[in-house]
């Protein structure tokens, strides 16, 4: 049998190997770590644009992503009155490096609205140009999000790409796997014809306005609600952005 | 003299009839998903696609597989009172190298599985393994069986992704087999006149995963009668 002492020095031992074992392979994995949580949000950007582009975003290699956000990327970060920050300005709100890319999206949607900034990623190349806008919300489980492509006019939807935390396979999760689903997002303007905004917005039972109404997803009314409330929300915060840009 | 021979023998890294039963055991007529029916949650929640099942399935191998050699290995220091506590703290730090290691190696897969990753610390089937095999038997032994019982669990696991990603998506692996257009037309593209196939939502659902398990556990009865409970 073992005495007490021996069963703490066991367990001492034991767990002191543990956490030495797992430090050290956390600290020499943190570099790989964070460049695949930033590939993959990029992914997440180009999503909303590869149907234009005639990509596939979510197999691109890593150079290939990194290659069009060098050359095809203007990254801007506005806050909510639609007036551009410096990076030094967003690093201060407690983003590291400053770009639109370091902003976390559900993080800014903890602080007051009229604290938040907003990323904007404006792609450019050769004919193609399209502003992307990342836009969050709530589903039925957890917060979903997504970014949003418009194109040159600033009205008219070029794409959308859709995330979540745990809605369910099959149901509120088509909103990111339904590939037919957000092509139905596609031509739809985000303004009414007299020049209101509107957003897009998620019917169940069908859309009755084609121009900025979408379809529902059966079995998933409150996911698809969700991302109607989170699209009117979401882009409403960019109207002042979008104002001056129109303008310009 | 006779005695220290068979004891030589027993310890020794070979591979007969014994060490074979241990692998193959599991895989049939005492497979921890069919016969004991343990693991039955992560087997519900990763099989919505092959890719993550097979991804499921090497991550149990690999920490039914350590996790057994491990505590075998310590098994005659372990203090019986704190023994579970010990091998809960095997099976969590295999857990979390695998997770640290799909993040860096398939993000992609690390994503889709979040929470199911980390949950294989409860999965019954690896801590059964511990306290039923690998606490009474020598390491090389005790890998075995871990093998042959992460094996055994991937299988299924795989047999269940096959029919819920290819009936409820039209694909394999993430690439199309069968079914209609993502707008529901006639894919007249696919090669196995399938094309007219409407992909059937429940399978993407979790119930369907249940239906899909009991199937299997009826089909391995009927197949082996010898598996019956009698009652």
């Amino acid at each position: 049998m073992h005495s007490t002492n021996q069963i703490i020095r066991f367990v001492l031992i034991m767990t002191s190997l543990v956490a030495l074992v797992l430090s050290l392979m956390y600290t020499g994995l943190k570099g790989t770590h964070e460049l695949n949580e930033a590939i993959y949000a990029k992914k997440a950007i180009l999503a909303a644009v590869q149907n234009k582009l005639g990509i596939d975003a979510s197999s691109l290699p890593v150079e290939e992503v990194q290659e069009i956000f060098d050359s095809s990327i203007k990254q801007e970060v506005y806050d909510m009155k639609g007036n551009l920050l410096t990076p030094a300005q967003v690093e201060a709100s407690g983003y590291k490096g400053g770009l639109a890319e370091n902003v976390d999206i559900n993080k800014e949607a903890k602080k007051p609205e009229s604290e938040r900034i907003l990323p904007m990623y404006k792609f450019k190349d050769g004919d193609n140009e399209f502003t992307i806008l990342s836009v969050q919300g709530k589903g039925l489980w957890d917060v979903i999000w997504g970014n949003i492509a418009l194109e040159k006019d600033m009205k008219t939807i070029a794409g959308v790409d859709f995330d979540h935390k745990g809605e369910t396979p099959g149901l509120g999760a088509e909103i990111k796997d339904n590939k037919a689903w957000k092509k139905q997002f596609v031509g739809k303007s985000i303004y009414d014809a007299a020049g209101n905004f509107t957003g897009v917005a998620v019917i169940k039972g069908g859309a009755k306005e084609p121009t900025w109404q979408v379809d529902g997803i059966s079995g998933a009314t409150i996911t698809a609600d969700g991302v109607g409330e989170m699209l009117k929300r979401g882009l409403n915060y960019y109207g002042p952005v979008l104002d001056k840009m129109k303008k310009s | 003299m006779a005695q220290a021979q068979v004891a030589a023998k027993q310890s020794s890294i070979g591979f007969g009839k014994a060490e074979r039963k241990l692998l193959t055991d599991p895989l049939d007529s005492n497979n921890p998903v069919t016969v004991q029916v343990l693991g039955i949650c992560s087997a519900l929640a990763v099989t919505t696609g092959m890719k993550n099942a097979l991804v499921m399935a090497i991550a149990v191998v690999f920490v039914t597989m350590f996790s057994n050699m491990i505590t075998s290995a310590l098994r005659n220091s372990i203090p019986k009172a704190v023994r579970m506590i010990v091998q809960l703290i095997i099976i969590a730090t295999l857990v979390t190298i695998v997770e640290l290691t799909l993040k860096a190696v398939a993000f992609d897969s690390y994503k889709q599985l979040s929470v199911f990753i980390g949950l294989i610390i409860t999965n019954c089937i690896v801590m059964g393994r511990l306290e039923a095999f690998a606490m009474a038997n020598g390491p090389y032994k005790s890998m075995l069986d871990g093998i042959g019982n992460g094996v055994g669990y991937g299988i299924i696991l795989l047999m269940v992704a096959f029919v819920r990603e290819l009936f409820g998506k039209g694909e394999l692996f993430g690439a199309k087999i069968i079914g209609n257009t993502p707008e529901y037309l006639l894919d007249t593209t696919t090669t196995w006149g399938l094309g007219w196939y409407a992909n059937n939502n429940l399978m993407v659902l979790f119930p369907s995963a249940m239906f899909v398990i009991g199937a299997i556990i009826w089909a391995h009865r009927a197949w082996n009668p010898s598996l019956v409970d009698v009652s």
